[in-house]
């Protein structure tokens, strides 16, 4: 019965980092004051929105009685109407409510929803509408060292790290020692089983370094997902956007003729019907394409960070109906399971994000010998 | 639709951008393509010392079966050149063994033949010492037979009997 004594957020976090999922600390001070738990279905709603958004600052956990915060600033880099700012998210206190106000250089900003917001001219804080919106404060460009930005910085690292190890041991001997004996199955599996047959023998080549890339960065980043750290970096819609825009952008850029013959004017149709056959095609390369990779890998990882979220949460919305134990063992079981197959699932993302790529790469440079 | 339009940060999406290009561009140099050179390399070199294991299998069953020829001609040939040494050897033996027929042959004749004439020789040598030998006798005995008047007759008469018979 100490479980119910104590409060309940402590535990959250325990249970998060132990069951190594998101150990990702809301901050209480503005919205619910210093020191209170996370209890009520409200609270979880908005602890789970806020975690599955960027952040400005790398939050491992609060403590509850002294409003300590765990975290280590990152740095903020935004584009104000007086130019380039840099400091450190350490100046926001954490605050995400539009609280806090800082200035730099004649520039008030503030930080609203893990949203950088410049005041307007004479505006001393924000006034927010019925809705939550600022009325006298607008976004800035800004191209902080997020959470994201800095789990995006981190998989690179690892990915430079690991499979530069790999290259190297190449040159020590044909078979790879180390880490390089489960990297090399992967790159091979990628090369022979997404890129080969998707693209063909011949042409696959070119876009291997694409391909591999784009796998392996979205892998390791949903892996990253899936630890303490609590980085969502493929969930952040625009990361999946950039991604998609760069598949498209290649595939739409190493077309051959064929490709664009079949989609501008395609052979063998009646000729009124052919510019709207092509207006179809292009608008599905275009934007139905991208649109389908960047929102399924989007809405995956996000789904799959509520869901564990959710369950995790089950131990404090069903404690009320099946007393502390109960309710916290169901949670452990059914986050656990749930856990497991997001590790399916981030590989199944990044495996599908790529081979959907390669199989567009291969619808565009395709060379049709019939003419039908 | 409005809050994912919300969520979408640019200043995110520059970043990812930028430090996707990046990634792609380093690890392109570093990572990728060293290590698919070396995954080729590493095949090739695999298929062809597979093709190089077959080749010389098949190199290895010719020359097997080159060693069997080569056997199998050897053999032949010895055969022959036994059979061909027999031959040489049945003709020479036979040849000398007419020769030598022809040979001896000759000298029995040559020998019969100077065994004749010897003999000849000595016939009439013998025949002329065998008549001197008479005349001499003849003589002896002719001069004491004349000696005496009556044996003298008597021998005229014999010897003109003995002529007759003759």
């Amino acid at each position: 019965m100490k479980i119910a004594q104590k409060p309940i957020k402590s535990y959250l976090l325990i249970l998060m980092a132990l069951t190594t999922l998101f150990g990702y600390a809301k901050e209480p001070s503005q919205s619910h004051g210093e020191g209170e738990k996370v209890d009520t279905p409200e609270e979880i709603r908005e602890y789970i929105a806020h975690h599955l958004k960027d952040s400005h600052d790398f939050h491992f956990y609060t403590h509850n009685e002294s409003g300590t915060h765990y975290s280590f600033p990152l740095p903020v880099i935004v584009w104000t109407s007086e130019g380039l700012k840099t400091f450190m998210s350490s100046e926001f206190h954490h605050d995400d409510a539009g609280h806090v106000v800082v200035e730099k250089g004649g520039v008030k900003l503030t930080k609203i929803h893990s949203k950088i917001y410049e005041l307007d001219q004479n505006a001393t804080s924000v006034n927010f509408d019925e809705e939550h919106h600022p009325t006298n404060a607008h976004r800035v460009l800004d191209f902080s060292i997020t959470k994201s930005v800095f789990g995006m910085l981190l998989a690179g690292l690892l990915l430079l790290l690991g499979f530069g190890a790999l290259a190297r041991g190449y040159k020590r001997g044909h078979v790879p020692k180390g880490i390089g004996r489960v990297l090399e199955p992967l790159v091979i599996y990628v090369r022979d089983e997404i890129a080969k047959p998707n693209i063909g023998e011949k042409k696959y080549r070119k876009f291997m370094g694409f391909l591999l890339t784009v796998f392996f960065f979205i892998w390791i980043l949903n892996l990253l997902g899936l630890t303490p750290l609590g980085f969502n970096v493929t969930g952040q819609i625009a990361v999946t956007v950039c991604l998609a825009l760069f598949t498209m952008v290649i595939y739409m850029f190493s077309g051959s003729k064929d490709f664009w013959k079949h989609t501008l004017w395609m052979p063998g149709v009646p000729v009124i019907l052919r510019p709207i056959l092509a207006v179809i095609e292009l608008v599905g390369f275009i934007v139905i394409k991208p649109f389908s990779l960047l929102v399924r890998l989007f809405a995956n990882m996000t789904a799959g960070h509520f869901v564990v979220m959710s369950l995790i949460a089950l131990m404090i919305t069903m404690k009320e109906a099946f007393g502390p134990v109960a309710s916290t063992g169901m949670s452990l079981v059914l986050a656990l399971f749930i856990s497991v197959i997001e590790i399916l699932v981030a590989f199944l993302q990044a495996f599908i994000f790529t081979m959907l790529s390669s199989l567009f790469i291969g619808m565009a440079v395709e060379e049709h010998d019939d003419h039908h | 639709m409005d809050q994912l339009l919300n969520d979408f940060s640019p200043g995110l999406f520059f970043m990812q951008l930028i430090i996707l290009v990046i990634l792609i561009v380093l690890l392109r140099a570093f990572a990728w393509k060293p290590i698919l050179a070396a995954l080729d390399a590493r095949e090739s070199g695999i298929e062809d010392a597979l093709k190089a294991a077959e080749n010389a299998k098949l190199e290895m069953a010719n020359l097997q079966a080159d060693n069997e020829r080569l056997l199998q001609e050897a053999r032949l040939e010895r055969e022959t050149l036994l059979k061909e040494a027999r031959e040489m050897k049945d003709k020479i033996i036979s040849e000398a063994t007419n020769e030598a027929q022809d040979k001896a042959g000759k000298m029995i004749e040559q020998a019969q033949a100077a065994i004749e004439s010897e003999k000849k020789a000595a016939m009439a040598e013998l025949k002329s010492h065998v008549a001197g030998l008479s005349i001499d006798i003849a003589e002896k005995v002719v001069r004491e037979e004349l000696s005496n008047k009556d044996k003298q007759l008597k021998l005229v008469e014999d010897m003109l009997g003995e002529t007759t018979l003759n």
